[in-house]
């Protein structure tokens, strides 16, 4: 079998929560950010992660590119291990694996005009012709949507719809396989996010690009996604097929995050569907990851944890009331 | 810059010149930049031409003159050894405005090499900056003059000691501003783009630095040239009878009562000279960020 594009198994990432005497003592516990997260992104696929805030999407998202180390499992790309390489080990691959920020403006140097920052980008990868460098900026930025005037602005000049432009313009610029894109359109309002996606979908079936989309919003994960996993305090409670996933949620949780989605034709609802907070998954933790929010838990759900299997073709789910 | 010199299409013209406009907005909005520059150009204007403006020997005495008010024929009065209190104190200005100047200099490259590799590298970290912790542990005049005692009064001696004394200062500094840099977004995505280290330090973080850093470097040039007055008054400075505005304080200490004017005009140039040195670093910081609008201030 070929292998995936990018395979994640067993991933795990812990920090360490200290005592009230700060990091003077070691840390008295570890709290998992990230546990037992596998999925697989295929060539030109789109993955969908969805889940809500201190889930773990974005941990796992930077656990790929090696932004933060993970404590356990593997990152496989093209069945390359990528987890422990060092910095300059990864650096190869970084013209393969490329990253979009939530918060682009501050991810971009504000001292450089935006041409320079393109450019040095293609410098590091060896592209040492001037104009050819210059060329390619001016064709990236075309192809997002921004024009040659843009290649002697400064960041901070921009607007935040062509700020985002110029970090996908950033990701792309060196022709990456594979681009990890942590809540892109989290900070834009509606009318830009629908251009920015439709600017997604258009480049990724025309550069044949994978896109990891990191999200919290299930409308714009089912607008862009082939595949969608739904994250749950550092796991995977559901994976299958956008449409598949949207006609049957079977997990509780996935239930209630669709609940929990506003609606236009709906009016006056309320939004009861969760109650708390994300519990702190610690490392001793046992059980259903979902069970202390869960409204069908059961004595087993709190001692055993389900296991992410296959309930119909192509559709997983983690939950011990389906069987 | 060659590259965007070729084919600059009327568009970017056109950006071009709101930049500049920008630019020059920023650049009179902060009247402490100019001041601070012209005042800095006219003392080092003096400073360089000091010879040609005075055929007067500063160090030729002339007792009978000794302790004159200012006048005509001396613009500022003379000091008890009856010279000339202005050419001495040109001859004094290229004497501090060297140390001060090599002082800052030395002690910002020094300090920026510490700091930068001290906050990225976590391992190098602590070696560098307990030496540092050291080093500011001992007051900085009594090391500058431990140091002089062992290596012997002269100018460049000075320079030597007073170099190692400011060195850590900088490096903190220098340390604290870049891991505030190393934590920004955009070294991340650096470094998701393939930045090597060394790029990332010297291309990145060593921008990000550059505004403490000049305030800094104004600081060390101000404090460096009066510590080189503290030195020369405690005998440890540059050697007499070479004029400096340090040794000519010291000597007027004696005589001031009688002749205030032989204190007031060292003084009024070191204070002159740190202020618009310190305007100077002030103005530079709010001018080379480009994010700072013209006219921001109102």
């Amino acid at each position: 079998m070929d292998p995936h594009l990018l395979e994640v198994r067993n991933l795990k990432k812990t920090y360490p929560i200290y005592g009230n005497m700060g990091k003077l003592f070691a840390p008295k516990r570890r709290m998992c950010a990230v546990d037992d997260m596998s999925f697989y992104i295929d060539e030109g696929e789109t993955y969908g992660l969805v889940g809500e805030s201190g889930c773990g999407k974005s941990t796992t998202g930077r656990a790929i590119v090696g932004l933060n180390k993970a404590d356990g499992g593997s990152i496989l790309y093209e069945g390359k291990e990528l987890r422990g390489l060092s910095d300059r080990e990864f650096r190869p691959l970084r013209r393969e694996l490329q990253m979009v920020f939530q918060d682009t403006l501050s991810a971009l140097n504000p001292r450089k005009r935006i041409g320079d920052i393109l450019e040095e980008t293609l410098k590091i990868h060896g592209i040492s012709d001037a104009m050819a460098r210059r060329e390619q900026v001016i064709t990236t930025l075309k192809r997002v949507g921004l024009s040659e005037e843009h290649y002697f602005r400064y960041p901070h000049e921009l607007s935040g719809g062509q700020v985002q432009r110029l970090g996908i313009a950033g990701a792309l610029i060196i022709e990456p396989k594979l681009i990890i894109c942590d809540e892109p359109v989290s900070a834009l309002d509606v009318s830009i996010q629908a251009q920015i996606l439709n600017m997604l979908t258009e480049l990724k079936k025309e550069l044949r690009i994978s896109l990891l989309f990191i999200s919290h919003d299930i409308g714009v994960v089912r607008f862009i996604s082939d595949r969608v996993g739904v994250m749950y305090l550092g796991t995977l409670v559901e994976e299958t097929d956008t449409e598949e996933l949207f006609e049957h949620p079977d997990h509780p949780y996935t239930q209630a995050l669709f609940a929990a989605a506003p609606d236009i034709s709906v009016r006056n609802r309320e939004f009861s569907a969760l109650k708390g907070e994300q519990p702190v998954r610690t490392e001793d933790f046992a059980g259903c990851v979902f069970c202390s929010r869960c409204p069908y838990a059961a004595e087993r759900c709190r001692k055993e944890a389900p296991e992410l299997r296959e309930i119909r073709k192509g559709h997983k789910a983690a939950c011990h009331r389906i069987s | 810059m060659n590259l965007i010199n070729k084919n600059v299409s009327a568009v970017s013209e056109a950006i071009f010149k709101e930049q500049r406009q920008l630019r020059k907005e920023r650049l009179l909005a902060s009247p402490g930049l100019i001041i601070g520059f012209a005042g800095f150009v006219i003392i080092l204007i003096l400073a360089i031409l000091a010879p040609a403006l005075s055929s007067a020997d500063p160090n030729a005495m002339v007792v009978v003159e000794r302790l004159k008010p200012p006048s005509a024929e001396h613009l500022l009065g003379t000091d008890e050894f009856g010279r000339d209190l202005f050419v001495r104190l040109m001859y004094g200005a290229r004497v501090s405005l060297w140390v001060g100047g090599c002082v800052a200099i030395f002690s910002c490259v020094f300090g920026v090499v510490i700091g930068i590799y001290a906050s990225y590298f976590k391992a190098l970290d602590h070696i560098l900056m307990r030496i540092c912790d050291g080093l500011i542990a001992i007051p900085g005049i009594l090391l500058a003059i431990a140091l002089i005692a062992a290596l012997g009064t002269s100018s460049w001696n000075v320079v030597v000691a007073l170099t190692i004394v400011y060195t850590p200062s900088v490096a903190r500094t220098v340390r604290a501003s870049a891991m505030v840099v190393r934590e920004q977004p955009y070294v991340e995505a650096a470094k998701v783009q393939g930045f090597s280290d060394f790029r990332i330090l010297w291309k990145l973080i060593l921008p990000g630095v550059i505004s403490p850093l000049t305030v800094q470097a104004s600081f060390i040039f101000a404090q460096a040239i009066i510590s080189e007055a503290s030195l020369s008054f405690l005998g440890a400075g540059v050697p007499a009878p070479a004029a400096s505005w340090g040794n000519m304080l010291q000597a007027s200490k004696l005589v001031f009562s009688k002749a205030p004017w032989t204190m007031i005009c060292p003084g009024a140039a070191v204070v002159v000279c740190v202020l618009s040195l310190n305007l100077m670093g002030d103005g530079l910081r709010d001018f080379m960020d480009p994010r700072t609008k013209g006219g921001a201030k109102k």
